[in-house]
């Protein structure tokens, strides 16, 4: 047997090293550093404006920083390699299929292939019955459901989310939760953010706190929830952080 | 022929200026329209023709120009945006003075012999529809991108890559547009006029035949002709309509 096709190196482990971002005001991000190997998932916990949202955008390339850099393994040329789920999701003109469609399309997957892998993404987030229906008029759970069998459907190495569940019913949030599970026994790295501390606590293996900007704790999940070194973590666990 | 009736109708409606000889013209003029008459069917089928492959030209050209346009930054690209702008105000005359000038045989190209063909009529009026396909692709485009930047981004698609995506996301509002430029195109007199020499049986637009008909006083056959640019005016907008209608059921 011969494989036409070698199989690509492995982008991860992703390198964030001493990473800035400011603006013309203020200096958003300051002096970020940490390392994402293989598999498990991440969770970067913070009050509103630390600072996470941005931190994704500068590893998925979509902001420049302003000193430091984002280096991964090798180059992710392939476009299927790393996907993000945006906190406010972005749907095209398309229907929900079409949306997916697309996406696979962007990521170099064979036309031949595209229609049974959306098709599967769809069921899998229970949109198989909205699959026609305009990807815009389906409601904010719906979508945020679609942006996730959207990023999923190519099959990325490493999935970036950003508050993925924060518009979904208990039982939607619940069908997340478990698929998020069976990516990541299926060997997909995750990093994903929320503000749901129970959501954190069932599903993160490290955590990463940020305050202001700064990343000021990266210890596994279970050591920061029993009881956060930093005290600017405890005061947030306890829900006295106030930005 | 009925052309030939029209023509002696016409110059008694020039003659004599009752008003019976007035609604006498608009029954010749209908006459011209329902019979089909091969003459009348042959202005207008140039016209559409022309006017037709011009705005193909135009959306070839225009529609990948003003997608690289809205998302490319070069410099002087405000400028380039205020020069397109401002030529789809540009007096259709001048259009054709300029399209004149570079195909009289004096002029760069000359030597093809276009000046006074349907061919060179095409050219007027694609320079004519192009800055409207431009301006309205690279707004559309500029806005559409602003709102799918990041999501095209973290699929790898910038710049050119991009560009198919947003073209066909904003396919209702392009059409609009591009029906915008056939009604310009469609509706102009003076430069197909000047390029095109208006000569019988080969570069006589429905525009100019009016022009120069209303003025011999063949008034059916203006008419008749007039009718005919209104009703694809209505046909124009009712496709526009039609088309920003079927963009927000399917496309929202
Ligand atoms: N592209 C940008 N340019 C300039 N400032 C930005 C940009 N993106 C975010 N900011 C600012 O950076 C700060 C951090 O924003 P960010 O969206 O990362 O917060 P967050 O931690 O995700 O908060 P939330 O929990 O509310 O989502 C905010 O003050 C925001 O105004
Ligand atoms: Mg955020």
């Amino acid at each position: 047997m011969h494989d036409t096709i070698p199989n690509p190196a492995s982008i991860l482990p992703l390198r964030v090293e001493r990473l800035c971002f400011a603006d013309a005001q203020a200096r958003l991000l300051e002096d970020v550093s940490f390392a994402i190997p293989r598999g498990g998932l991440t969770i970067v916990l913070g009050a509103n404006g630390a600072g996470k949202s941005l931190l994704m955008r500068l590893c998925q390339g979509l902001l420049a920083p302003t000193s430091g850099a984002v280096a991964w393994n090798a180059q992710p040329e392939g476009f299927s390699r790393h996907a993000m789920v945006f906190q406010k999701p972005v749907m095209l003109r398309r229907s929900a299929r079409g949306n997916v469609l697309h996406a696979l399309a962007a990521s170099g997957v064979a036309r031949a292939g595209r229609a049974g892998r959306a098709d599967a993404a769809l069921q899998r987030f229970g949109l198989a019955d909205l699959s026609e229906r305009p990807a815009r008029l389906l409601s904010g759970g719906e979508q945020q459901r679609l942006a996730i069998a959207r990023a999923v459907a190519a099959g990325p190495e490493i999935l970036f989310l950003d508050e993925p569940t924060s518009h979904l019913d208990p039982g939607a949030t619940l069908q997340v939760e478990q698929m998020l599970g069976g990516l990541k026994r299926d060997g997909v790295t995750l990093v994903m953010t929320t503000h749901d501390m129970g959501q954190a606590r069932r599903l993160a293996d490290r955590v990463l706190f940020m305050h202001k900007g700064r990343l000021i704790e990266d210890a596994a999940a279970h050591t920061f929830f029993e009881g956060p070194a930093a005290a600017e973590a405890r005061a947030f666990l306890a829900g006295d952080l106030l930005w | 022929m009925l052309w030939q009736c029209a023509r002696a109708g016409g110059r008694r409606a020039h003659t004599a200026h009752g008003s019976g000889e007035q609604v006498d013209s608009l029954a010749l003029a209908l006459g011209l329209i329902v019979s089909l008459d091969p003459g009348f069917l042959a202005v207008v089928g140039l016209s559409l023709r022309v006017t037709a492959t011009a705005v193909l030209i135009a959306a070839l050209i225009g529609l990948p120009l003003g997608a690289l346009l809205a998302l490319k930054r070069f410099p002087g690209r405000s400028m380039v945006i205020v020069v397109v702008n401002a030529m789809m105000g540009l007096p259709p005359v001048v259009v054709g003075l300029l399209v004149f000038l570079a195909l009289s045989r004096a002029g760069p190209l000359g030597a093809l012999g276009l000046l006074f063909t349907p061919t060179a009529m095409i050219a007027a009026q694609t320079v004519l529809a192009l800055p409207i396909v431009i301006a309205i692709t690279r707004q559309i485009v500029e806005d559409l991108w602003g709102e799918y930047r990041e999501h095209l981004l973290s699929l790898g698609l910038k710049g050119v890559r991009a560009v198919p995506t947003l073209l066909w996301d904003g396919r209702f509002s392009l059409t609009t547009g591009l029906l915008a430029a056939f009604g310009r195109a469609s509706a102009e007199v003076g430069a197909v006029l000047i390029v095109g020499g208006n000569i019988a049986g080969s570069t006589r637009t429905m525009t100019t035949t009016i022009a120069l008909e209303t003025s011999k006083g063949d008034l059916p056959l203006a008419l008749g002709l007039g009718l005919v640019l209104i009703g694809l005016t209505l046909l124009i907008n009712a496709a526009a309509y039609g088309a920003s209608r079927v963009g927000a059921r399917h496309a929202v």
